[in-house]
């Protein structure tokens, strides 16, 4: 219980320096990193789908031959990429194809969408009974 | 000296920590949510409280992508469209009162989302022109009817242009906002993109959970 050493003293803040860096380099990270990290890395690749879909809404189903070239294309890139297919991306390929008459194509799509996702089947199931009766104009 | 630097440094860290990230907003209760935990969403063709009839077109469009980044299966927007159309229901007002029984029979998904724009589009002003897309969302479960999550979301050509005290965050997306608006002729169509991801990723304050495709799911 005696005053502590002169040498003690010495020490002291340095330490407490030290241990307060190291606060501060923590508290730093978790400043830079706590609002950044909801930027996850994506899970799909996107490139120009959002905008075909836009771009096939605005035109009222009269645009479908240059909207299935611009999917292809982007699908390539994708494939390239090693992106994963987000979801309805066949499924809306293949409605383009059946407003071309392929509806052989549109199958294929729809089934390539409920195996990517299986959440899809029912709706895909449900699609496939109905071609007949026209799905796109 | 060096330790009154520290601790002031510290202080401000502090201060960040607790501010910068955090809501000022009463924490949404997600009790519901967690309990139906649903894995796939239909968007129905959104309602349009706006003059710009184009409106829905953009917000539908701009739907599935922080959705599906958030880890849900979105069904097909556009096929979905089709479906409502060859069913003779061509206008959202109609669509958003289907029964949710109905709508779960035909597309299988576990929830819906309802999707109302309350502004789209740039007001023309002698000193400047802003252009500003506002939306909010109702996420409704499909099996049982019941409200999982409701939220709004806004975003401005203005914001860059306001000081703002929104911490890095906020910075970063004003700069986005900026460009964007600097950058394109479809303003509107561009400053709906920021609003959907405002309003539909998840893992914002108050903001959708995290669905079964992403890593986060249950996490949060």
């Amino acid at each position: 219980m005696e005053a502590l050493s002169p040498s003690h003293e010495r020490k002291r803040p340095t330490m407490m320096n030290k241990k307060l860096a190291a606060g501060f380099a923590l508290g730093l990270a978790l400043a830079l990193s706590g609002c950044a990290n909801h930027q996850q890395k994506s899970l799909y690749g996107w490139g120009n789908y959002q905008d075909q879909l836009y771009e096939h809404f605005k035109t009222e189903g009269n645009g479908n031959a240059a909207e299935i070239a611009a999917l292809e294309e982007n699908l390539q890139k994708m494939r390239a990429n090693n992106d994963a297919v987000p979801p309805g991306y066949h499924a809306h390929l293949g409605m383009l194809y059946a407003s071309i008459g392929k509806e052989d194509q549109l199958i294929q799509e729809l089934q390539t969408e409920k195996t990517l996702f299986p959440e899809s089947a029912p709706y895909m199931d449900f699609l496939m009974r109905n071609y007949k009766k026209g799905l796109s104009k | 000296m060096m330790l009154n630097k520290l601790k002031a440094l510290g202080a401000v860290l502090l201060a960040l920590l607790a501010s910068g990230c955090a809501t000022k907003q009463k924490p949404y209760d997600y009790a519901e949510f967690k309990a139906a935990r649903p894995a796939s969403i239909l968007v129905l063709p959104p309602m349009n409280s706006s003059s710009e009839v184009i409106a829905p077109y953009g917000m539908l469009a701009q739907a599935t992508q922080p959705l599906a980044e958030s880890g849900y299966y979105v069904i097909p927007v556009s096929l979905a469209s089709e479906t409502f159309k060859q069913n003779g229901l061509a206008n959202a007002a109609d669509i958003h009162e289907v029964p949710v029984k109905k709508l779960r029979e035909i597309f299988g998904a576990d929830a819906g989302l309802y999707i109302n724009i309350t502004d789209y589009g740039t007001s023309y002003k002698v000193v400047q022109s802003d252009t500003v897309v506002s939306a909010d969302a109702k996420l409704v479960d499909l099996r049982s009817g019941k409200t999982l999550w409701q939220g709004s979301a806004s975003a401005s050509s203005a914001e860059g242009r306001q000081n703002q005290n929104n911490g890095l965050l906020g910075v970063l997306l004003s700069a986005v906002v900026n460009q964007i608006i600097s950058t394109t002729t479809d303003a509107s169509y561009k400053m709906a993109s920021v609003t959907s991801n405002r309003l539909l990723r998840a893992g914002g304050n108050n903001g959708l959970l995290y669905g079964p495709r992403s890593p986060q799911y249950q996490k949060d």
